[in-house]
């Protein structure tokens, strides 16, 4: 198949390009939920992107927070800004950091005001944006303006077969066209972390790696209280198959084809060492790990399921595919690209690996995913450990 | 004859159900997708689609391989033909 050049996005002030055209209202803080959704429900055409935390957070956690809040309203699938927080000086500095971009943001918290008439500022400043970015079209940009993130789910055998195989055919065959690639899923590589190593495109790639894995096994081994078999892998997992930890390491690990991750990113850290393919340390939990990707700039994720993970983004569309047929035949509202012919042959790698390009092209130049349709925003912090 | 069994890598001994289910006693075709051969093999259990068969007898303490890696060890003899899983093998990590 010959790969299109080009896909319809939304060019941003900072020359990167967006696949989706949203206006985010943004809490900085738990307590400011409901204001931000009050702004929502207001103003139409807008998202509150609600979470759990922002009080009281320190360290490296707290850096955590403020990268994840910059990070997703610099994404540039992100037209416009509202951030509203209890306090200024918080709300500012997240402000400041997405204003770097050149989009439109703007700050309110709510200390002294309260909740209702912080809800009428911000709500006709919302108005203003959105009608602004209303008038935004989409324009011809050139493939590696895709940043792609992934990220599979409710893993079974079918997925190491075939379904995330056809992500790593997929990388394959962009990878050389100039996209920016990013996989992560820190613990899920346990069994295959020695392979994984191997496959740094340099000796400080791979020993950044190697560091990054110790020290996720070291909090695991210090926190477990049983060997994990309740959790890694999930009753879903073993429901479908898989059997160990390893097993699912090494079936996640063919998510990557045979690419080389040029650097190891932090949690939502964004990559700044140009195209290529990145390891980000990251929970392997859905929602926590594409929140931690989208807030480092990638703009499609691609998402492999065996039993059915139906996860979504608020702002990085979240495209599924899946290999096993009873998942397609059960759920098949939540699939997005159906490779389960692989399995019987009828299908081999390279075919659906084009059939995901297509698919994913598809949702770039603005066709919704099942998880858009489906109404999935899951928005998710991650905490790395408690507040003051 | 229709793929019954997908196996990775010539060196594993475990492969893959890819049909709802196989049955007891029932003949399998098995892909090697490493080198586009085939062997067949006779199940003892009933194993359900996404499930492993072991492809050799499996003696306690043996490594279990799958994408010619070690997934983890027997810690129950398994025969050839028969269903493997949490009941037969466990990690060795964690």
């Amino acid at each position: 198949m010959e790969i299109p050049k080009s896909f319809l996005g939304y060019k941003r002030e900072n020359g990167r390009a967006g696949t989706r055209n949203h206006v985010i209202i943004l809490p900085v803080d738990d307590i400011s939920n409901a204001c931000a959704e009050a702004v929502a429900n207001n103003i139409k055409g807008t998202i509150a992107l609600p979470h759990s935390y922002g009080r009281l957070q320190f360290g490296a956690d707290l850096e955590l927070h403020f990268r994840t809040m910059i990070g997703t309203g610099c994404n540039p699938n992100v037209a416009a800004v509202i951030v509203i927080g209890i306090e200024p000086k918080w709300t500012k500095k997240i402000v400041d950091g997405i204003a770097k971009t050149g989009k439109p943001v703007e700050g309110f918290h709510i200390e002294r005001t309260g909740d209702i008439g912080t809800t009428m500022k911000a709500s006709k400043k919302a108005q203003e944006f959105v009608m602004w970015a209303s008038e935004k079209q989409r324009e011809e940009c050139p493939l590696s303006d895709l940043w792609i993130s992934v990220k599979c789910g409710e893993s079974d055998t079918t997925s190491g077969l075939a379904a995330n195989p056809t992500v790593g055919n997929l990388m394959d065959k962009l990878e050389p066209l100039g996209v920016h690639l990013c996989f992560g899923e820190t613990s899920e590589l346990t069994g295959a972390e020695k392979v994984c190593a191997t496959r740094g495109a340099t000796k400080e790639a791979s020993e950044k790696f190697m560091n990054t894995w110790n020290n996720y096994n070291d909090f695991i081994l210090k926190e477990a209280t049983d060997d994990l078999s309740e959790s890694q892998p999930t009753a879903g997992n073993i429901a479908g198959g898989l059997t160990t930890i390893e097993e699912k390491a090494f079936g996640n690990f063919q998510k990557i084809g045979n690419c080389k991750f040029i650097d190891v990113l932090e949690p939502a850290e964004e990559p700044s060492k140009g195209k290529g393919l990145y390891f980000m340390d990251t929970s392997s939990a859905a929602a926590e790990c594409v929140t931690l990707q989208a807030a480092a700039g990638f703009n499609i994720h691609l998402f492999p399921t065996g039993q059915g993970n139906i996860v979504g983004n608020p702002i990085e569309p979240v495209v599924k595919l899946t290999a096993n047929p009873l998942t397609v035949k059960g759920m098949g509202e939540h699939i997005d690209c159906d490779v389960s012919k692989i399995l019987t042959r009828e299908m081999n790698m390279s075919q659906a690996g084009d059939e995901l390009i297509k698919t994913t092209l598809r949702v770039a130049n603005g066709r919704l995913t099942c998880a858009e349709a489906l109404g999935h925003k899951e928005f998710v912090m991650t905490k790395l450990y408690r507040s003051a | 004859m229709a793929t019954d069994i997908i196996i990775h890598d010539k060196k594993d001994n475990v492969g893959v159900v890819v049909i709802e289910k196989i049955t007891p006693k029932q003949d399998c075709s098995c892909w090697i997708m490493e080198d586009d051969s085939t062997v067949n093999i006779q199940s003892l259990d009933e194993i359900p689609l996404g499930h492993k068969i072991a492809m050799t007898d499996l003696n306690e303490g043996d490594t279990i391989l799958k994408y010619g890696h070690d997934i983890g060890k027997v810690v129950k003899s398994t025969k050839k033909g028969e269903h493997v899983h949490v009941h037969n093998v466990k990690t060795k990590k964690w």
